[in-house]
C-alpha cells in the first residue's frame, strides 16, 4: 500500500515537473541579462535583472515605430480576450435561445448549419474573412479584431444542450407569471446559465487571448499589437548587429501567461461552486 | 373567483392524435373539481388548455364570462401548481412568490403584504430568504402553492401536485390543500391519477378515459353508482370485482362454469356483474340465496392491518375475486367458501359497451 503511494506520487511529480519546468526556466532566464543568456543558454538560477527587465518590457516603447510597450500590448490582449469571450457568449446564448424556445421554419436546419461551421475554422476562411473586414474598413480597429471571430458553433451547441435540460415547467410557470420571452431570458435563463457562462468564458478567453494568426493579419499598426504577437516582434526587430533580447521575450511570455491563469483560477472556483450547489 | 365552462373542447395533436375528444364541464364558482384518470387519458392536456399552455383545437373555454381561447396564460387570471413545483431555483422564496406580481407592475408594499400573508397562511415565513434547493419537498410544495395564492386568482389549477412527495407527506398536504381551498373558496381544478386523492379532495369528480368523460359526479355518487366498468374498476381500492355472467333458465351463471347463482335482474342474456370487495360477505354453506351467491376457493390471504384481503378463485377455473374480510380472520389456501352480496351492492353493466344498466 505504502509503496503504491510512493509510486503514485512519483508519477504525479513527474507530471508536474513536465508541465512546470519550461515555465520556471523561462521565468528564471528572464531575470538574467541577454548577453549572458546568449553565451550560456537557459539559466537555472535567479538572476539580478528581474526588476529592470520587467520594468523595461512593460514600459519601454519598442517595436519598429517605438509606439508600443508592454502595457499597451497587455491592454490590447485584454480587449481581445474579453471582447472575444463576451461576444461569443452573448451571440451563442441568443442563437441557442432562438433554436430551443422558438418554433420557426427550418429551425433544425439552422442549427445544423451553425453546427457545420465547426468544420470551417478561421484558418480555412481567413482570406475571405480578411477581404470582408478590409472592405468594411475595419483593419486596425478593435471591431475588426473581435467581431469576425465571435460567431461560435461550440458555444451555441453547449447552450442549446443546457437550455434543453431546463425543465419546461419553468417556462410555463414564467408564462403564467406574466414573463414575456425577453423577461424569461433575462430573469430566468441567464441566471440559471451562470455556471455554463463561467465555463465558456474560461475556454473562450484563453482561446481569444492566444489568437495569433488573425491579429497578425488584421493589425498592421503596432498600437494594436497583442502580447502574443509582441513576443515575436521583439525578437524579430532587434535582430541585426544586436543580440536578440531573449530576456525581454521570456519576460513577455511570462506576462502573457498570467492573465489566462488568473481567469482560470477565478472562474474555476465559480465553476466548481456552481457544479456542487446543483441549482436545478 | 369565477366559474369555468368547457364547451365540447377538443385537442388534436399533429392532425392525427385526438387527446381530448369533445369534453364539456361546467364548474361552479368556488367548486373543487378533480380530473382523474389513468395516464394518457387527456386530463393534463385538459388542464393545460384551461391554463393556456396548450392551444384549443376546437371548442370553447370560458373563465367567468370571458372566452379565453386566445388569451395569454398571464392574462387568464389563473394560477398553476406544477408536479415538480417549477420554482425558480436562483430566486429566494420571497422572490419566487413576488415575481409574478412584479411582472404585473404591482406596488412594492402591496407585493410585500401579499407575500407575507401567503407565508403566514402556509407557515413558510421562516424560509422567505432561502433558495428552493435549501427546502424539503413538502416546503417546496408549500412555496409553489404560495406562488399561486399571492396572485389571488380566479382559479387554481393543480397538475398532480403531490406526486413527488412521500406517502406520509402526501396525506398531510392533501388535507392542507382541501382546508386551504375551503377557506379561500377559490374555484379549483385538480388533476391526479390517484383515485384516493380524487375521492378525498373533490366536490365533484370527473373521470376521464381515452379523452372522453366517463362520469361526472360527487365522489360518493361515483363510488355508489359507477357509470361504466371503467369507472367501477378505477374508483375504489382494491378495484371492484367484475364478472362476466350469462343467464339460463335458473338465473345468472358464469360463462365458464358453475359457482355462481342469482336472479336475472334486467331480462338480458349477458351482463358484466360488479361487486366491490367490501360488499362481499363470507357466509356459512347452505345460507339462503342472496342477490348474488358465489362459491370460491381461497388462494391467498393478504393482511394490511385494519383489514385483510382475501383472493379467491370462483367455481372451477373461474375468475379471481377479492373480498375484504376483518383483519384477524383466518383462511387456509384451498379452503372452500361461500360468498354473498346484497342486491343494492351488485352493479350490472352492458356486456358489450360496459355502460351501467339501471332500473
Amino acid at each position: 500500500m505504502n509503496r503504491l503511494k510512493v509510486g503514485d506520487h512519483l508519477i504525479l511529480i513527474a507530471g508536474v515537473l513536465f508541465m512546470v519546468t519550461p515555465v520556471v526556466l523561462a521565468f528564471l532566464t528572464s531575470t538574467h541579462d541577454n548577453i549572458e543568456i546568449f553565451r550560456t543558454g537557459l539559466q537555472f538560477d535567479f538572476g539580478n535583472e528581474f526588476v529592470s527587465t520587467y520594468e523595461r518590457v512593460l514600459t519601454k516603447a519598442g517595436g519598429f515605430t517605438k509606439e508600443v510597450n508592454g502595457f499597451v500590448m497587455l491592454k490590447n490582449s485584454l480587449i481581445l480576450g474579453i471582447g472575444f469571450a463576451v461576444g461569443k457568449i452573448v451571440i451563442s446564448m441568443l442563437a441557442a435561445y432562438a433554436i430551443v424556445y422558438f418554433r420557426f421554419p427550418l429551425a433544425t436546419l439552422c442549427f445544423w448549419v451553425i453546427f457545420c461551421t465547426l468544420l470551417l475554422p478561421l484558418e480555412v476562411r481567413i482570406l475571405p474573412s480578411y477581404e470582408i473586414v478590409q472592405k468594411l474598413g475595419l483593419v486596425n480597429t478593435y471591431t475588426g479584431l473581435i467581431v469576425p471571430l465571435i460567431a461560435s458553433a461550440t458555444g451555441t451547441f453547449y447552450f442549446r444542450q443546457f437550455f434543453k435540460s431546463v425543465p419546461d415547467e419553468l417556462l410555463e410557470a414564467a408564462r403564467i407569471d406574466g414573463a414575456g420571452p425577453w423577461k424569461f431570458f433575462i430573469d430566468i435563463l441567464v441566471p440559471l446559465s451562470k455556471t455554463m457562462i463561467a465555463a465558456i468564458f474560461i475556454i473562450m478567453f484563453v482561446y481569444g487571448w492566444n489568437q495569433y494568426l488573425w491579429p497578425t493579419l488584421i493589425t498592421t499598426d503596432e498600437g494594436f499589437f497583442t502580447l502574443v504577437r509582441g513576443i515575436k516582434q521583439i525578437l524579430q526587430v532587434w535582430i541585426g548587429a544586436q543580440i536578440p533580447a531573449y530576456n525581454d521575450a521570456m519576460a513577455l511570455a511570462i506576462l502573457a501567461m498570467l492573465p489566462p491563469v488568473i481567469v482560470v483560477i477565478v472562474f474555476q472556483s465559480w465553476f466548481i461552486k456552481g457544479l456542487v450547489e446543483s441549482d436545478k | 373567483m369565477a366559474t369555468i365552462t368547457l364547451d365540447t373542447v377538443r385537442k388534436v395533436y399533429g392532425g392525427a392524435v385526438e387527446a381530448v375528444k369533445g369534453v364539456s364541464i361546467d364548474i361552479a364558482d368556488g367548486e373543487f373539481i378533480v380530473l382523474v384518470g389513468p395516464s394518457g387519458c387527456g386530463k393534463s392536456t385538459l388542464l393545460r388548455m384551461v391554463a393556456g399552455l396548450e392551444d384549443i383545437t376546437t371548442g370553447e373555454i370560458k373563465i367567468g364570462d370571458k372566452v379565453v381561447n386566445n388569451v395569454d396564460p398571464a392574462n387568464r387570471d389563473i394560477a398553476m401548481v406544477f408536479q415538480n413545483y417549477a420554482l425558480y431555483p436562483h430566486m429566494t422564496v420571497y422572490n419566487n412568490l413576488a415575481y409574478g406580481l412584479k411582472n404585473r407592475g404591482m406596488a412594492k408594499d402591496e407585493i410585500d403584504r401579499r407575500v407575507k400573508e401567503a407565508a403566514r397562511i402556509l407557515e413558510i415565513g421562516d424560509y422567505l430568504d432561502r433558495k428552493p434547493r435549501a427546502l424539503s419537498g413538502g416546503q417546496r410544495q408549500r412555496v409553489a402553492m404560495g406562488r399561486a395564492i399571492v396572485r389571488e386568482p380566479a382559479a387554481f389549477l393543480f397538475d398532480e401536485p403531490l406526486s413527488n412527495l412521500d406517502a406520509k407527506l402526501r396525506v398531510q398536504m392533501r388535507v392542507e390543500i382541501k382546508r386551504l381551498q375551503k377557506s379561500l373558496k377559490t374555484t379549483s381544478v385538480y388533476v391526479t391519477h390517484d383515485q384516493l386523492e380524487a375521492m378525498t379532495l373533490a366536490d365533484r369528480l370527473v373521470v376521464l378515459n381515452g379523452g372522453n368523460i366517463e362520469q361526472i359526479g360527487a365522489p360518493i355518487e361515483v363510488y355508489d353508482k359507477p357509470a361504466s366498468t371503467f369507472v367501477a374498476s378505477f374508483i375504489g381500492s382494491p378495484a371492484m370485482n367484475l364478472l362476466k355472467v350469462k343467464t339460463d333458465a335458473s338465473g345468472l351463471a358464469f360463462e365458464t362454469g358453475a359457482g355462481l347463482s342469482g336472479a336475472n335482474p334486467h331480462g338480458r342474456d349477458r351482463y358484466i356483474a360488479g361487486v366491490r370487495p367490501e360488499h362481499l360477505d363470507v357466509v356459512p354453506a347452505g345460507s339462503p340465496e342472496a342477490a348474488l351467491t358465489l362459491k370460491a376457493k381461497v388462494n391467498v390471504l393478504e393482511p394490511v392491518g385494519a383489514e385483510s384481503y382475501l383472493y379467491a378463485e370462483c367455481g372451477d377455473g373461474g375468475p379471481e375475486i377479492v373480498i375484504r374480510v376483518e383483519s384477524h380472520a383466518h383462511f387456509e389456501p384451498g379452503q372452500e367458501i361461500v360468498l354473498s352480496a346484497k342486491a343494492k351492492d351488485v352493479h350490472f353493466f352492458d356486456a358489450d359497451t360496459g355502460r351501467r344498466i339501471d332500473g
